[in-house]
């Protein structure tokens, strides 16, 4: 075995250069994935990466490990589907607020209370930007400069992390993309997290929500001891303004995991076709 | 007063949807449909329409929604285009086997995988057997004349089926044209009032409760599925009295399901469908002008689907000239065989051999061109024709070849 030198970030960037507009949240997100996985410090074919439909699911493209651009709204079976035929796979999957909590939003909540090992970011910019600018589930219902719901939609938004919590995610998170490097350190947690690991990364759309540059402004850090107890962390969302960053719940439900491991070696599999 | 606009495909169906005055709209936004309903949201906004508009989670619910506002006996209407009209299947079935008098309209675009945005025909075609009324429009205009058209097919009760008004993604939806945009007394005056009349069959009646969206056992079943099949094939002739009616109403359009470009002569035969009509009759005329005499089926009605129209034009007793060669010129492709459109029309064909044997019938040849929004050039349509040429002299053509893919040139 030949020691290698340490990853970096560009060892994890693929050679597609993003479209995403100039100061879109996600080039700062796609900075803290590459981060995270140069911290996880395992092998590019050791990781797979799911996507669903919008301009932030593009981002596996942008990384050079095992990729897929899957259909609108269907990311998370998907990367069930993965991780259940490659337990030993590290899975990590991405789509924006629109992609997961409208048109995939029953995808959500089942993802939550299956628990299958793996880590998903919400890219949320409280907007479709994909199709030019509509309101999405986690849009301010007053908010109204998209012409599909000129007076905004009037509708109580989603709070993802207190939906994530109800259905039983086991680690829940919140990240800026202003902060790559906190980002980064929530994407390794969630890895490293048994079970099903959400993390919901505000990331601007400085194209439809320019108002969101602001958000910089707004973000503040939550206490260093996360709860490890569903009512407690429920207490606390209780009162949260929605930009409270960093660990908001760490729970301790086993995750599911077919009993199915890969045991046999190449060289195991080699003398059976042998004799 | 009728108004000229200059005005985009999609622009021409919000304008359509306006002056029918649905009750309730609900949409999810897809590229190429996105502007028809940002245009019909501001209408609603500033009180041009009365209608509620809903910004739904998925074209799933879009159509669920629009079924249940049908089944209160109101007219409604949603839009989409390539995955969500696939996302919508299930409701696409349920809608027609349900018998609500739907109008929705479809940007044809290119399905997934691999992904792209572009138009062809590989929607609307996967869904041909889900019991919708599927009509294909060449301009804006007609695209707006159709939406209008459309609620009254539908609606009408004898019908009692929805309706999928498709338009070319990007072609017919973002490209902009004069389009003359009717006066709301005339169309008030063309179509039935936008509640149904009570008692309206399959709605709620709301002096006597029943429940709607039954099921049905084998026996039962077949029932439902032969008066469903029977009513869109009688379709044909509502279809035909609402195109006249329009016609003499509003001065333009027609009642034929299928619409024939200097047809009655021609040797050679192109059938397609959509705003590419319009290059091939371009085509036409310039090689008309060298002699040859070529000519055009454009179908407008791929369901129901006009077998005797199509057999009249190609082999009726009005014809000049007999049709020595029929080219199929579309933008899908039912894998594992031939074109959609090409299947439906060899099956018409068929039964044209079965009836009346006439001598042998012409060599049929499968155009499949323009996927993934890949343009179909003046000079691909000439290469069609000099392919049918040949067929028809039975000259250097290969027949196995009868499915033929256009442009892989510049594919990888
Ligand atoms: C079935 C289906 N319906 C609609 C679309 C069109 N579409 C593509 S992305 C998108 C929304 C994207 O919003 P979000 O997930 O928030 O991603 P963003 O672009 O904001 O990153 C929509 C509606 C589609 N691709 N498939
Ligand atoms: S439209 Fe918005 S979300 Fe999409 S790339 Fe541009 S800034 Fe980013
Ligand atoms: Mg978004």
């Amino acid at each position: 075995m030949t020691i290698q030198s340490p990853l970096t970030v560009q060892d994890f960037k693929s050679d597609v250069k993003p479209i995403w507009c100039p100061g879109c949240g996600d080039h700062a997100v796609l900075l803290a994935v590459t981060k995270a996985l140069v911290e996880l410090n395992t092998p590019r074919e050791q990781i797979a990466f799911i996507s669903g439909i919008g301009c932030s699911s593009r981002i596996p493209a942008y990384t050079n490990v095992y990729g897929f651009h899957g259909v609108h709204g269907r990311a998370l079976a998907i990367a069930a589907g993965v991780k259940l035929a490659r337990p030993d796979l590290t899975v990590l999957v991405a789509g924006g607020d629109g992609d997961g909590l409208s048109i995939g939003g029953n995808h959500f909540m089942h993802a939550c209370r299956r628990n299958v090992d793996m880590t998903y970011v919400i890219m949320d910019n409280e907007v479709y930007g994909m199709t030019k600018g509509q309101a999405s589930p986690t849009t301010a219902p007053d908010w109204c400069n998209s012409k599909l719901t000129p007076h905004g939609t009037g509708v109580s938004p989603v709070e993802p992390v207190r939906l994530a919590l109800a259905a039983g995610a086991n680690f829940i998170a919140r990240g800026f993309a202003g902060n790559p490097n906190d980002v980064a350190r929530l994407i390794v947690e969630g890895v490293h997290h048994p079970g099903f690991s959400f993390i919901q990364v505000l990331s601007p759309c400085v194209t439809y929500r320019p108002e969101q540059r602001e958000w910089k402004q707004s973000v503040h850090a939550g206490q260093d001891q996360p709860p490890q107890l569903v009512a407690e962390a429920m207490h606390r969302l209780a009162s949260d303004d929605g930009f409270t960053t960093g660990v908001l719940f760490a729970g301790n439900r086993p995750a599911f995991m077919p009993e199915r491991k890969v045991t046999a070696s190449f060289a195991d599999i080699e003398k059976k076709f042998a004799s | 007063m009728s108004e000229l606009h200059f005005l985009s495909g999609n622009e021409a169906v919000a304008q359509g949807v306006r002056l029918s005055r649905p009750r309730v709209i609900a949409a999810y936004p897809i590229t190429p449909q996105t502007i028809v309903v940002e245009r019909l949201s501001e209408m609603v906004e500033s009180r041009e329409l009365a209608a509620e508009f809903v910004h739904v989670e998925s074209e799933h619910s879009a159509l669920a929604l629009v079924m249940g506002s049908a089944a209160m006996g109101v007219r409604t209407f949603t839009a989409t285009s390539s995955q969500g009209l696939m996302y919508m299947a299930e409701c696409l079935h349920y809608t027609s086997g349900g018998r609500f008098p739907l109008v929705m309209m479809n940007a044809n675009r290119s399905l997934a995988l691999p992904w792209n945005i572009y138009g062809d025909q590989s929607d609307s075609l996967a869904l041909l057997s889900s019991g919708w009324i599927q009509v294909y429009a060449e301009t804006a205009q007609e695209s707006l004349d159709m939406i209008i058209q459309a609620y009254a097919v539908a609606e009408d009760v004898r019908v009692r089926t929805p309706v999928l008004v498709n338009l070319d993604g990007f072609v017919l939806t973002h490209t902009y044209e004069p389009v003359i945009v009717p006066d709301q007394d005339t169309v008030d005056a063309f179509l039935p009032p936008p509640d149904f009349p009570p008692g309206y069959p399959g709605t709620f009646d709301l002096l006597r409760p029943q429940s709607l969206a039954v099921s049905a056992g084998p026996g039962d079943y077949a029932g439902f599925k032969y008066r469903q099949h029977r009513d869109m094939v009688a379709a044909a002739e509502p279809i035909r009295d609402v195109g006249g009616r329009f016609a003499e109403i509003f001065g333009r359009g027609s009642a034929d399901l299928i619409e024939p470009y200097r047809c009655g002569d021609a040797e050679l035969v192109m059938i397609t469908l959509g705003s590419i009509a319009g290059t091939v009759r371009d085509v036409i005329d310039d090689l008309r002008a060298d002699g040859l005499r070529v000519g055009l089926l454009r179908i407008r009605y791929l369901r129901p689907f006009p077998s005797e129209d199509l057999r009249r034009l190609l082999f009726g007793p009005l014809r000049r000239a007999a049709v020595a060669a029929i080219g199929i010129l579309e933008k899908d492709i039912s894998f594992g065989h031939q074109g959609g459109v090409a299947l439906e029309v060899k099956a018409a064909l068929y039964d044209q051999a079965e009836a009346s044997a006439p001598a042998g019938l012409p060599p049929v040849r499968n155009f499949i061109a323009g996927l993934g929004g890949q343009d179909i050039s003046r000079g691909q349509i000439i290469a069609m024709f000099d392919d049918l040429a040949r067929a028809a002299g039975r000259d250097g053509d290969e027949p196995a070849r009868s499915v033929r893919f256009v442009g892989l040139e510049a594919s990888r």
